[in-house]
Order: structure tokens, then sequence, then C-alpha cells
């Protein structure tokens, strides 16, 4: 048998309050997007607005807030992170290394914001020694900079100096006297300097003449001559002079040219070959003929 | 009449700027409970003026956004008794509805129970100006109903075109652009009692809303609960609601009589609470936990106990068995059914072709009805629950609350009503003006 009785107390009715006129208006305004738009962005919009504008008017915020800028900077460019304690100049040769050193005078430590690794170079790369820099802050706080020098090749006479420059004819440094750097072949003349590449290829050729060779000498800033010993030059032409350098050598070694009493051995038209003898050789030259002549004349 | 048709078109007008905004709600003014929901509509199909007469609700268009109901006070019998208070429990649903929906709205649509409905059917006839209907052939017809004399104090609610004939041929759903001689039109209109409409207008005025419809909620219920072909074939709604009970008669689709009996729920919980003497809310509770109106023989060793407050121990111990309740409330229930039958009959409801009846509002709960109101009624009863609509709450749902979705559904199809159509030409004061229009219109 199923009892049906109340088990709770009976409750009061649920309360439901009637909202008076002006709680309803208010609610009804309140749920209108304008003023709602109103209320959650255009007031504190306005507000904070006013706030900020309030507080920038006065030139001492604004100052305050300048410097307080710039020192949480400065903090952080100086934290230990940042700092390059020491340079490391890798590839060069004392003196360069030297010479680099002047060049970037900076004051360690100092914080790695405060670097300008770009003008560094350029300022590095001034000096013609260096073929190639490069500069880089080397976690660990080092200022790397890593330098390729110049190998000289030759060495180059010019008007008052002696110069040393390298395959690209690129000046590397002076020299004093020739005999620091003997090793190194001579060049002499003005516009030598543009086209050391093709004195090397005729030096390279000339090997077998090594001994002899004093140095190439640029004739009218358009050819080569090669000097050798005992003062007898290699005239060679404008175009293909190792063609005509070989030539000369196959002839030296078919006929031991060079051991003669010649001058010059003129190439410029490598066509018709030209000697120049030596004026006691051409004394004697004509005294033969003028025997052979002068016996058949006389 | 003329300020009456003013009146509703701006009502229209109203209701067609609250849609184009998108937002309205629905006022259900009752005698236990004033429902207020709140509808979006944004769907497709908004609501469409060319749409003919009597097609059916367009469910999709809009959704519930916000419900609220609050317990009915200064109403009694559908009527505004107390207007202060009546003013505040509006106030109070249509806050918590919008607080619901989180959305301010301005427009309303309301229905009340009370003002003691008359349905009126009326017919005119015209000739037809050209070959085909037009639309000022339509308001011509309309206008050239003969109306009858409904009394003094008394308005128009609801005028209904609910059937065309063109010539011989009846039953048109819209004659506009049919060719014949003589349109006629049948027309139902309904009445209510003009000083309960304007006590209730003023009450919604003082909550700063806009009112933009009234329905009788007798009708409303009958749109929500009927279903289709119950509407199409013929049947009758009754709402057993608080303190009235409406019932509307649907044919074709269309209502074809309302009426309204001042007997509802809350006379059956005055019964329970003078027979038992207890509280009024105490009866109301026994009414919804316990009630019946079928005893049984288990009913008579169910004993429940009604309690009271007096201190006295004997009178707050009292048990009354379940029968002894279902022999209170069951007498109260057949008469309201009785008088329900009374007004079908009047209607002549036993003539229609289908005898169909629906049951919905709060009172169609108690167990045990679907027994008791066929002996009363006739064989086919059913008990009815509204239409379910997109967004409604689930405690929203039940057959308490057939008006509140049938005043959606309303807000978002409404039927044509006589208002709707075209002022008829030659009834403007500035008759030559339009006339000369008109000239020109049919002779270029």
């Amino acid at each position: 048998m199923q009892q049906m009785t109340v088990q709770r107390p009976a409750q009061p009715p649920k309360r439901d309050p009637a909202p008076s006129r002006v709680a309803y208006k208010a609610h009804r305004l309140w749920l209108t997007p304008f003023v709602r738009q109103l209320a959650r962005v255009g007031i504190p919009v306005f507000v904070v607005t006013m706030a900020t504008g309030w507080y920038l008017s006065n030139p001492t915020h604004r100052f305050a807030i300048v410097e307080k800028a710039q020192q949480v900077r400065r903090t952080v460019e100086e934290r230990p992170e940042f700092m390059v304690k020491l340079m490391a100049v890798e590839g060069a040769s004392p003196v360069v290394d030297d010479a680099i050193r002047q060049l970037l005078p900076v004051n360690f430590p100092i914080s790695s914001f405060d670097l300008d690794l770009e003008d560094m170079q350029a300022k590095v790369a001034v000096l013609d020694v260096i073929e190639r820099v490069d500069i880089r802050i080397r976690p660990g706080g080092v200022l790397e900079v890593a330098v390729t020098e110049r190998q000289p090749a030759v060495l180059w006479r010019a008007a008052s100096t002696l110069e040393m420059l390298d395959a690209t004819g690129h000046r590397v440094a002076s020299i004093s006297a020739r005999a620091g750097r003997a090793d190194l072949p001579l060049l002499a003349g003005v516009g030598a300097q543009d086209h050391v590449d093709e004195a090397l290829a005729l030096i390279a050729a000339a090997r077998p003449l090594a001994q002899n060779m004093r140095g190439l000498v640029r004739m009218g800033e358009r050819r080569w001559d090669i000097v050798l010993e005992r003062d007898q030059r290699i005239m060679l032409p404008e175009q293909n002079p190792v063609q005509a350098l070989e030539q000369v050598l196959a002839l030296n070694q078919a006929q031991d040219l060079l051991a003669r009493d010649l001058t010059v051995i003129d190439m410029r038209n490598p066509a018709r070959p030209t000697l120049r003898l030596a004026d006691p050789a051409v004394e004697e030259l004509r005294r033969i003929k003028g025997l052979e002549l002068g016996g058949l004349a006389q | 009449m003329t300020d009456l048709y003013d009146q509703q078109r701006a009502m229209r007008a109203m209701r067609m700027a609250a849609i184009q905004r998108g937002v309205i709600a629905i006022l259900d003014v009752g005698t236990s409970k004033i429902g207020c929901l709140v509808l979006r509509f944004d769907g497709p199909d908004r609501f469409r003026d060319s749409d003919g007469v009597g097609a059916m609700a367009g469910q999709s268009a809009f959704r519930v956004i916000g419900a609220a109901t609050t317990r009915s006070r200064g109403v009694r019998f559908g009527e505004v008794d107390a207007m202060q208070e009546t003013e505040r429990a509006i106030r109070t649903a249509v806050q918590a509805a919008q607080k619901m929906a989180n959305i301010r709205v301005d427009h309303v649509i309301a229905c009340f129970s009370g003002a003691q409905p008359r349905s009126y059917g009326v017919a005119g006839s015209v000739e037809l100006e050209g070959t085909a209907v037009s639309e000022n052939d339509v308001a011509r017809v309309l206008a050239s109903c003969d109306v009858p004399d409904f009394g003094e104090g008394r308005e128009v609610l609801h005028a209904q075109p609910v059937n065309f004939a063109l010539d011989h041929r009846s039953g048109l759903k819209d004659p506009r652009g049919q060719i014949g001689n003589r349109l006629s039109v049948d027309m139902h209109l309904l009445t209510v009692d003009s000083a309960v409409i304007r006590n209730l207008l003023y009450c919604i005025k003082r909550c700063d809303l806009e009112v933009a419809g009234l329905a009788s909620s007798s009708y409303v219920a009958g749109v929500s609960s009927l279903v289709e072909d119950e509407q199409e074939l013929g049947a009758a709604c009754i709402d057993l609601g608080g303190g009235a009970t409406g019932l509307s008669i649907f044919m074709k689709k269309h209502m074809i009589y309302a009426d309204s009996v001042r007997l509802g729920g809350d006379h059956v919980t005055s019964d329970i609470s003078k027979g038992l003497q207890v509280p009024l809310a105490t009866a109301e509770r026994i009414k919804t936990f316990y009630g019946g109106v079928h005893a049984t023989g288990m009913d008579d060793r169910e004993m429940i106990e009604i309690g009271g407050e007096t201190g006295d121990w004997e009178h707050d111990r009292r048990t009354v068995s379940r029968a002894e309740l279902i022999g209170i409330m069951r007498p109260r229930v057949e008469e309201i059914l009785e008088e329900v039958r009374g007004r079908l009959d009047a209607a002549g409801f036993d003539h229609l072709p289908s005898q169909q009846i629906v049951l919905t509002g709060g009172a169609s709960q108690i167990p045990g009805l679907d027994g008791l109101a066929p002996k009363i009624l006739g064989q086919q009863v059913r008990i009815g629950r509204p239409l379910r609509v997109q967004g409604l709450p689930q405690s929203v749902t039940g057959a308490a609350f057939a008006s509140s979705v049938g005043l959606c559904l309303f807000a978002a199809h409404p039927q044509d009503e006589w208002w709707d159509f075209d002022i008829p030409a030659d009834s403007y004061p500035a008759r030559s003006l339009r006339r000369a229009v008109k000239w020109f219109k049919d002779n270029w």
C-alpha cells in the first residue's frame, strides 16, 4: 500500500518579487546596446585616455618615463651575457695583429649592443694586407676578428718605392730592399701592377730561365720585356707573349741562343724574331764579313 | 469601427517594424500565470507580406531566446482586475525574459483569455470592377460585409476572411488574379469587451512597451495545439486555463468560432480550499500533486496530509483520502466540460464533418481527464500539447503554455485579417485624385 503523505512541510510560495519601476527602467536601459557599449567600452576608454593624457601633459613625467626606459635598456644591455671582454685576432701575422688592434680601439669590457660590427669590418678592410675579414662576437664574450691576409706574389718597383703585390695585383705592403724578399720575382714599369696575372704566367713559362732572369719590365704600358743577366732582354709582343717566350725558349734549347753575345731578342713581331748583337759581336761579324768580302774586294 | 481599423493597422505596422528589427516579445496574460517569451527573427524566410490567405505558420523563422513566467496577480477570469498588480506582474515577467535573452524588447504581442469574446459570421459580396480580382476588389468585398450590431463597448479583435467565393466557386484561399464576375466573402468577426482591452493596453504601456498586436488566447491556443489536419478538417480546441476556459473551432485552417467560459482551474482550487478548509496555496499544491477525476478503490486508501499552521495539533494533522479529493474536483471539472459542451452545441459544432476535440491548457493535465472528457464532449477527444518551437525551454513546453506558443506562431506568421488588405479606393477622402490615378493606370 502506498502512503501518499507529504514528506516535507508545505513550502512557502517561491519568492517572485516584482521589480520596481525604477529598477525595471534601469534594467531596460542597461540592455540598450548603445548604453551597454558606452559603459563597457566608451567610458573606460575615455577614462584611461584622459588619465594618460593628464599624466603625460607634465614634462617631468615624460622625462621620467624616458629615463626609466633608457635605464631599463641599459640594465639589460649590460647583463654579463651581453658583455664582450676581449678581442681575438685570428689568421694575422703579429704586425697585422698590432695594426688591427690600433685600428679598433675598443675599451673592454663593452656591451655587444654598443659594438658596430659592420663599421669595424669596414675599418679593418681598409688595410691593404687584408684580403678578407670576418668579425663576430663569439659566445663567451669574445670579439673575434678572423683575418685572411693577402699573399705577396711579386715585387713591383714603382717610381720611388718597392711594393709587394699579390696575384691579383693588389698592394700588400711596401718593402725597403729587394733582398728582403729575394724569393719573389721583380716587376718594373708603369702599369705593371695591373697585369700581374700576365706577368705570373710569363714567369711560370720562363722557369728554364729562372737562374738568369732579373725581372720583367712593362714597356709603354702595353707589353713585357724580360730582363736577363748580362743586360739581355727578350722583347715580347702584346698579343700572346707566352707563345713568343716559348718560341724563344725553344730556340734557346736548340741553338743555345742566350749564351751567345746578344743584347736583345726582339719577338715583338712573332713571325719575324730579330736579334740584336752586342757591340763586340757586331765588330767581330763585320770583321769576318770584311775578311770574306775584303779578301774578295781586296 | 474606423478607429479600431486604424488601431489594428498601426499595430500591424508596429509588428512589421519589430520583425524588421528582429526582436519581439509575446506576453500571455493569464489568470494563474503571466508568461513572456522573447523571440528573435533571423531565419531566411521572414514574415512575408505577399503570402496569401491561410498558409501554415513558418516555425523556422524565429527562435525563442528568452522565457519567463511569473505567478499572475491582479487578473481574474482572464481580465485585468487590479491594474497596479497586473502591471507589476507583467514587469516581472518581461524583465526576467529580457534578462534571459540579454536583449531589450520594445514591442510586445499580448493575448488574454477573458473579455467575453463573441463570434459573428458575416458575409459580403460585390460585382468585380474588371474581369480579374484585384486587391481593390478584395478590399471592397471585405468592406461590403454587413457588420452586425454587436453592442456598445465592444471591439473587433479578429476579423478574418475565412472563405472567398467567386461566382459559383467557393472555398478559394486567395482569389486575387482569378477571373469572374461576383466576389463574395465569409468573414469571422470576434468581438471583445473594449474596456478589458483598454485596461490591458494601459498596463502594457505602463511597462514602456509598445503593443504590436493583440490576440484572443483561445484562438492562439488552437493555433499551437491543433495539428495541421485537425485545423484543416475541423476541430475544437479547448484551452482549460486558470480563470477562463477558451474554446475555438477551426475549419479549413481558419478559426470559425471562438468563445470563452468563465470557469477554470482556479475554481477547482477554490472548491478544494473550501471543501478541505485549507489555504488556496495548499489547495493548489494538493490539486497538482494528487488531483484526479476518476476514483478507484485504491484511492480510498491513499491518505493525503493536508496540513495546516494553526498550532492545533488535531487541525494540523488532518488527512483526507484521495477519493475525497477526487469527489470534490470531479463535479467542478464536469461542470466546466458541460458548459463547454453547451457552447459547442450553440455554435453548431455537431454539424461539422470532423468532431475532433483537443483539450489543452494547464487544467488539461488533471489525471483521468481523458476518461472523463469523452463522456461529456464526445468520442474524439485527445489531450493536446503545444507544438515544439525552436529554442523553447523545456519548462515551458507543457500544455499550460499552449497559448504562449500559439502566440509565437501568430507573431511569426499572422493570419491575414481584414485590416491587412487595402482600404477600398472609393472610401478615400481624396477620391477624385485616386480615381484619376486609377483611370491613368487603366488606360495606359
